[in-house]
């Protein structure tokens, strides 16, 4: 285009090899250390893939998986039911100057720090917080309902960040169907309901998987969530490899675990591939 | 029927605003009750623990290193993506496509396994622990975003002022400086807004990869230890007002690019 000698020929090239450096050198290499790392002994000595087997062998290893899978698989369909008649309600049902401010209000606590939010929820769901207290108080238990340091914390707090996150991207899907498919269906005798089913939620379901597959690849890795409000009693994998950092500086086991993480998403990716073409406009 | 559908309507997204508000009206107004456990009854106000915030010099530090390092990695971020977006979107290189692949890759990798690859390389290559490690990942997560936004926004009419320009005369640097960068200025900011909060919110790579000077959120996590505690609650609601600071002047400038 603007080519003329060397200098035009040198230029992009300069634009654009500091990002490509970058993301060579501290993306792509620390992967590669991380998976050469997971070959090595935790000892020091030559290779192995004990790592690796570990895993598959270590039957707490493997439950960890078996529960993360099960978080979130429950997190991410119920999240999903919550935020779709939120999101519709919103595009459908607010007053059109008033949908901006609506969206703008249910997304909100989405921007605190992970940690804030689910230092939050134990505020609300602890022995002494505010659901124990107003379910005693009010007579209806004696007794305080352990839900911190259970799993349902831990899908409580996420479910709370992933309705947030759906809601955005289901309503940005509702608002960009074109009324005229509305109108058509509804000149064609059908009802509101039929409309909906047939209409309009098969056209939002490529917006819905792309929110699941977010979700899904957000919270299998995710550490705070479960550390903070499902404890230690019952470990998924992100606490399992934080756990050979912190109290044994096992990188070896540590890098085999979250690749092997990494590898599980990989495939949730290829399996949802066709409902995530992302196609310029 | 649609009334029917209208009071129903009402009532689940009064219920559902209610379950997205609750924990952190909860944070917020037991952040302002002066005894020392943040629980009911509510026997406030007092801004007693935001004064022991204040007063904690580890926090301020963790305040002012976390401010620091959002800002400067935003800026690496952003200059690196503009910088590169520039050069895919104005020249046809060979293997455009799979180099703009790899630099939008990290988008799919989580926080955790980001922050476990540098700590594993850093650790091989004797670089010690510090906010300039944590900074290095915060670049890391925050480049692909700043490239995807403001590759997204090099539309074709840009390309003609360009070309307008150097008609008539202007050097590629000027081109840059006094076409390009104004022009897409709404994108450049929306990228570094954007890199900020995420920076400011980050915490696993931070965790991962300082020491003893920390960011704001693993100095959180630190007092997180001695339990339920208000002086967490005081430091929390700190951090959510800086968060929707960001968010309110990201959606201003979105406001005003409406019109253009």
């Amino acid at each position: 285009m603007s080519a003329t000698g060397n200098a035009g020929r040198a230029l992009p090239w300069a634009l654009v090899t500091p990002a490509l450096g970058w993301t060579l050198l501290f993306f792509v290499l620390p992967f590669l250390a991380m998976a050469f790392s997971s070959l090595t002994a935790h000892d020091g000595g030559g290779f192995t893939l004990s790592n690796n087997s570990q895993f598959f062998n270590n039957p707490a290893y493997w439950q960890a998986m078996v529960n993360s899978l099960q978080v979130t698989a429950i997190v991410t369909v119920v999240s999903v039911l919550l935020a779709y008649p939120f999101a519709w309600i919103l595009a459908e049902q607010v007053p059109e100057r008033w949908q901006r401010l609506a969206l703008m209000l249910a997304v909100l606590p989405f921007w605190t720090s992970y940690v804030v939010r689910s230092y939050s929820w134990l505020l609300v769901l602890a022995q002494n917080g505010v659901i124990n207290r107003a379910l005693t108080g009010s007579g209806l238990f004696s007794e305080p309902l352990q839900i911190a340091n259970t799993r349902l914390a831990t899908i409580i707090g996420f479910v709370h960040f992933f309705v947030m996150l759906l809601t955005l991207t289901i309503f940005a899907n509702l608002k960009q169907l074109s009324p005229s498919y509305r109108k058509a269906a509804a000149d064609l005798g059908a009802g509101p309901v039929r409309t909906f089913l047939h209409v309009v939620l098969p056209l939002t379901l490529p917006g819905i998987m792309v929110g699941a597959f977010l979700t899904f690849v957000l919270c299998i890795g995710d550490y705070i969530t479960p550390q903070i409000l499902g404890g230690n009693n019952e470990l998924l994998m992100p606490q399992l490899v934080m756990m050979q950092i912190g109290r044994r500086g096992d990188f070896p086991l540590a890098s085999a675990l979250s690749i092997i993480l990494m590898a599980v998403v990989t495939v949730a990716y290829l399996a949802c591939a066709r409902w995530l073409k992302i196609e310029r406009a | 029927m649609r009334a029917l559908v209208r009071t129903f309507s009402w009532l689940y997204a009064v219920a559902i605003y209610g379950f997205i508000f609750l924990p952190v009206v909860v944070l917020v107004l037991f952040s302002l009750q002066a005894t020392s456990f943040p629980i009911p009854p509510f026997t406030g106000p007092s801004l007693r623990w935001y004064d022991a915030v204040l007063a904690d010099t580890r926090l301020t530090s963790a305040l002012v290193n976390s401010l620091l390092v959002a800002i400067l990695s935003s800026a690496a971020a952003v200059a690196l993506g503009f910088l590169s977006a520039w050069g895919f979107a104005r020249f046809a290189l060979p293997g455009s496509g799979l180099m703009r692949g790899l630099i939008t890759l990290p988008l799919t990798v989580s926080y955790l396994i980001i922050g476990m690859g540098l700590l594993v390389l850093f650790n091989w290559a004797g670089v010690p622990k510090s906010l300039l490690a944590a900074g290095i990942g915060h670049v890391v997560i925050n480049l692909p975003l700043c490239f995807a936004i403001i590759y997204s926004q090099m539309g074709d009419h840009q390309i003609n002022i360009e070309r307008a320009a150097r008609d008539l005369g202007a050097p590629e640097w000027k081109v840059l400086l006094l076409i390009t960068v104004p022009v897409m200025a709404p994108a450049i900011f929306a990228g570094f807004f954007l890199s900020m909060t995420f920076s400011w919110d980050e915490f696993v790579i931070s965790f991962l990869l300082t020491r003893f000077d920390t960011t704001l959120p693993v100095e959180i996590w630190n007092l997180l230890r001695s339990g339920l505690n208000p002086k967490t609650n005081a430091v929390g609601s700190l951090v959510f007002a800086v968060s929707i600071v960001l968010v309110v002047l990201f959606e201003l400038m979105l406001l005003r690019r409406k019109p253009a």
